[in-house]
């Protein structure tokens, strides 16, 4: 029997949700994670630039700005608890030409308002030696030694795992509905799967923030301005770039950059397009264009024959003002109790850097329980340690003899472009946030990202599926409701069309 | 099955081109053939192309794949080739060492005189035709269609678009129009079909399917399941033409947009390949660039007839087999100088057995632990001894030397391998 008791209760399973879950599942809690979609981490979270940014380019003085430098000093730990991948390898901001020196002076100057620690100005030279494919006429950059790069999925999921280890009850496929209120408190909400009592209700839904916080009554006037960004993804055998190349950025955003990965692939993007509809993660050939064209400033030696994948992800900007006095900025972070409703911690307008900020939101939550009053008790048994489970391709020969010695599954790749084994597979089925779907076991293991892109695990891999989850094929999707591989079995002619 | 740390030739995987050069090789004379497979059965794609048009050339016969393949591994199995299959190969390097693992195995790592290359092809995909859209289900290349439908027995969909006029395309068309789906439309971005005329003649007229020819897909619609494409027309530079755009609802789109020979394992290799056909630069007898490695089918360019891959097979397993046969002989001349109890290395590596002939030839070699009595440094050929000499102690700062006498030469023809070692008196 489920409980439909909690303390508290979040609303949205991204980076931020995770992160605010895993805090506070070291307190004495019932805490309530949801998620709407059949995986954590699947909306802004899932696609965007993996990068941990410096602090350099939010307006001072703004909430993004605190929360950026302030997360980003806590990733070293949060990588070294949670074991996910993570390099501070630092980034750069790349002048084009003479023209663009001017802006990185200007940058530097914000970086040191913001508190960015370890910025330095390099010479074309010195640029054109650490990054061998950049375009000749580079003129400088400003490094920022704090940037780095990690794998969002894997942050959300070891995350999400280490609150489900300390206790957070996680349901997916979970959808907010309304609130439930007694004049002007939440006493809990109505989802798909029924109410949930609780005394709090955390408002982390990203690209959906404003309609919730609007249910509740909350800042009428806040509204997520989804604007998508698309990128493209190269063959790490092709094309090798060293590292994190930001061009000088606009006002709007902070351009198309060039940058590794944790898995060795070159990704190129984002672009900046306001869409209408939250969910639209579809890629356009104009926008890839542009994605293509931008990044081609940066390195001209790119060639679209090396790419293996494209992918939209959409950013959850808002419209708030940063209330520091005298700064006028209109698309800063909320993160607040609000004084019209009781039980309400509400957050908007998460985007970028957001991924950044994430641990630092959480800390700020707890922060504002403790204001409202809240008596939060630290768990004698709380266990900050998530360890990694292990992956078959990044081992030596040695290391992957003994595990295929230990579990002879280690043995069967499923997935030959990545090296994905069916161990690993089986291991994600049966970890403490299950991969139920295709796009989860993706995301956990690189499964089906390569070259071939899916075209000989997919198979094999819903075989498995069907097998590990005692279920019949047909009802092994990609991500969820409506998005099952296979319809029927042959000889089964269906009826009607 | 015992699987030998060395194989005369190494053939990896196991379709057409995989199983006529195992053959081959045989029939050249030699002697330990393996043939290694990933999936858990042999053929390769074979085993999926259950429809017809196998083997009119070699057979003069119209087989399916997997009656066309079935040939092949009985001939194949009879003559003694060995099979390692549900195996992956990880990595080969330039000296033919293979790193393989699989399930019933474990790692292995295995040695080869000479390697066939025979991985085939895989299918170009959304991303490599940049066709843009939502990210949904009901999006596959053909081959992955196929092989749900004819091996694993499920259907990916029931209305289908079709993009790409070749040959696995148009027979797909016809396959999924037996099994009760509707096949809305095969489209083609070139002015002219891609496969055979035979194929659009058995497959799509025969089923009126409609081919669009100077057609392309500019959009995919639908979050989680494919609901339509958008189609359009395309002038000689495959740009759009304005106002042929069409929406053609479907639940699944199926590419069919050409094959890219499979070479991750020959740049392992150190293979050289070429730009134009993605498969390795190969000499008339299919060597590649690397000495001892060579290629066969699809996996050197993409053929139309599988009776041309086995061809092609014949050839690369003949080759190979000469190889290896000569390579046996310049290793059965050597004798390897192995490091045994306390020895770090010796000089040289390999001797030629030869060489004693002419005079005795000395070894130089460290020990890793200094022994401060007197010991014997002893050569061994297996059990028996063959040579050794006293000394007041060794040292690993200074150097030991031995002679090999050429009295030895009659004791040693018939090994490969001699080892050095120290052991106290």
């Amino acid at each position: 029997m489920t409980n439909r008791n909690y303390d508290i209760i979040i609303i949205g399973a991204g980076v931020v949700g995770c992160m605010i879950a895993r805090f506070l599942s070291r307190y004495d809690l019932n805490i309530l994670l949801i998620d709407k979609e059949a995986d954590v981490g699947t909306g802004a979270s899932s696609a965007n630039t993996a990068i941990v940014h410096a602090g350099y380019d939010p307006v001072p003085g703004s909430l993004k700005a605190t929360m950026n430098i302030a997360g980003n000093k806590m990733w070293d730990t949060l990588a070294g608890e949670l074991n996910f991948p993570f390099e501070r390898r630092g980034d750069y901001v790349v002048a084009i030409g003479d023209k663009e020196l001017p802006k990185l002076e200007e940058l530097r100057k914000q970086g040191i308002k913001n508190g960015v620690p370890g910025m330095m100005m390099l010479s074309g030279e010195e640029v054109r030696r650490r990054e061998p494919n950049i375009n000749p006429e580079v003129s400088g950059a400003l490094w920022a030694s704090t940037g780095g790069i990690c794998d969002p999925f894997a942050v959300v999921l070891a995350a999400a795992e280490n609150a489900v280890m300390n206790g957070v009850t996680l349901m997916l496929e979970t959808a907010f509905e309304d609130f439930i209120m007694e004049g002007k408190r939440i006493m809990g909400i109505k989802t798909n799967r029924g109410i949930f009592s609780c005394r709090w209700v955390i408002n982390a839904a990203g690209l959906y923030s404003d309609e919730v916080m609007h249910k509740a009554g909350v800042r009428p006037e806040f509204k997520i301005n989804p604007r998508k960004g698309e990128y493209y993804v190269f063959d790490r055998a092709e094309i090798t770039i060293n590292n994190v190349l930001f061009p000088v950025p606009t006002p709007v955003t902070k351009g198309i950059l060039v940058t590794t990965t944790v898995h060795g692939n070159t990704i190129i993007g984002p672009n900046a397009q306001d869409i209408q509809n939250k969910d639209d993660f579809s890629v356009t050939k104009d926008g890839l264009d542009e994605v293509f064209q931008g990044a081609l400033k940066l390195i001209p030696s790119l060639n679209l024959k090396h790419v293996i994948a494209f992918f939209a992800g959409v950013r959850p900007a808002g419209n708030a003002s940063c209330l520091t006095p005298g700064i006028n900025y209109r698309a800063d972070y909320v993160i607040e109790i609000p004084e019209v409703i009781q039980g309400f911690v509400n957050l908007g307008g998460i985007e970028s850097p957001g991924l950044t900020s994430a641990p630092a939101i959480a800390q700020r939550v707890i922060e504002l329980l403790i204001d409202a009053g809240e008596n939060l008790m630290e768990k004698k048994d709380w266990n900050p340690i998530r360890t990694a489970r292990p992956c078959f391709r990044d081992l030596s020969k040695e290391e992957q003899k003994i595990l295929i010695q230990n579990n002879p599954l280690f043995g069967r790749i499923v997935c030959r472009c990545e090296t994905v084994t069916e161990a690993e597979l089986v291991a994600e089925i049966h970890s403490p946030v299950p991969a139920r779907t295709y796009d989860a076991l993706k995301r956990r293991t690189w499964l089906g990202t390569g070259r071939c892109q899916g075209g000989f695990d997919t198979p094999r891999v819903v075989e498995i599926m069907a097998r590990e989850l005692s279920i019949p094929l047909e009802q092994i999707s990609k991500k969820g409701s409506n998005s099952n591989f296979l319809i029927r079995r042959t000889k089964e002619v269906s009826d009607g069309n | 099955m015992a699987i030998k740390n060395k194989y005369d030739v190494v053939i990896i995987g196991s379709g057409p081109g995989g199983l006529a050069a195992a053959i081959a090789a045989k029939k050249e004379g030699a002697q330990d053939v393996l043939i290694i497979e990933r999936d858990k059965e042999l053929g390769g794609i074979l085993v999926q192309c259950i429809h017809n048009g196998f083997g009119v050339e070699i057979f003069k016969e119209d087989l399916p794949g997997p009656a066309y393949a079935q040939r092949f591994i009985e001939e194949a199995l009879s003559s003694g080739v060995e099979i390692l299959v549900d195996t992956m190969v990880l990595d080969i390097t330039p000296s033919r060492r293979l790193y393989t693992i699989s399930k019933w195995s474990g790692f292995v790592e295995l040695d080869a005189r000479a390697i066939v290359l025979s991985m085939g092809c895989r299918e170009r995909t959304r991303a490599q035709i940049r066709l843009p859209g939502t990210r949904p289900v009901g999006v596959f290349t053909a081959g992955t269609a196929q092989r749900f439908v004819n091996v694993e027995g499920y259907m990916p969909g029931n209305r289908f678009v079709i993009l790409g006029s070749g040959d696995i395309g148009m027979i797909m068309a016809r396959r999924l129009t037996l099994e009760g789906a509707k096949v809305e439309r095969v489209l083609e971005i070139m002015p002219f079909l891609t496969g055979l005329t035979r194929n659009y003649v058995q497959c799509l007229l025969d089923y009126n399917i409609p081919l669009q020819l100077s057609h392309t897909i500019t959009n995919i619609l639908g979050n989680r399941r494919v609901e339509a494409i958008e189609a359009v027309q395309v002038d000689d530079k495959w740009q759009p033409i304005i106002g042929t755009k069409e929406i053609i609802p479907c639940d699944t789109l199926l590419l069919s947009v050409g094959l890219i020979p499979e070479n991750e394992l020959s740049k392992k290799a150190g293979v050289h390949l070429d730009p134009v056909t993605g498969g390795p630069f190969v000499d008339e007898g299919m060597q590649t660039s690397v000495p001892g490695i060579f290629a066969a089918g699809n996996v050197v360019h993409v053929y139309d007839l599988v009776d041309w891959v086995t061809e092609a097979g014949y050839l690369a397993g003949k080759s190979a087999a000469r190889y290896a046969i000569a390579e046996r002989k310049r290793q059965s001349e050597q004798v390897r100088l192995q490091p045994g109890d306390n020895i770090r290395y010796i000089v040289p590596h390999i001797m030629n057995k030869e060489s004693l002939t002419e005079s005795d030839q000395q070894l130089k070699m460290r020990v890793i632990q200094p022994v401060e009595s007197r010991v014997w440094v002893e050569v061994l050929n297996g059990e028996n001894l063959v040579t050794r000499k006293s000394q007041r102690y060794v040292r690993p700062g200074e150097m030991v030397t031995l002679d090999i006498p050429q009295k030895v030469y009659d004791d040693i023809q018939e090994t490969d391998t001699l080892t050095v070692r120290v052991v106290k008196r």
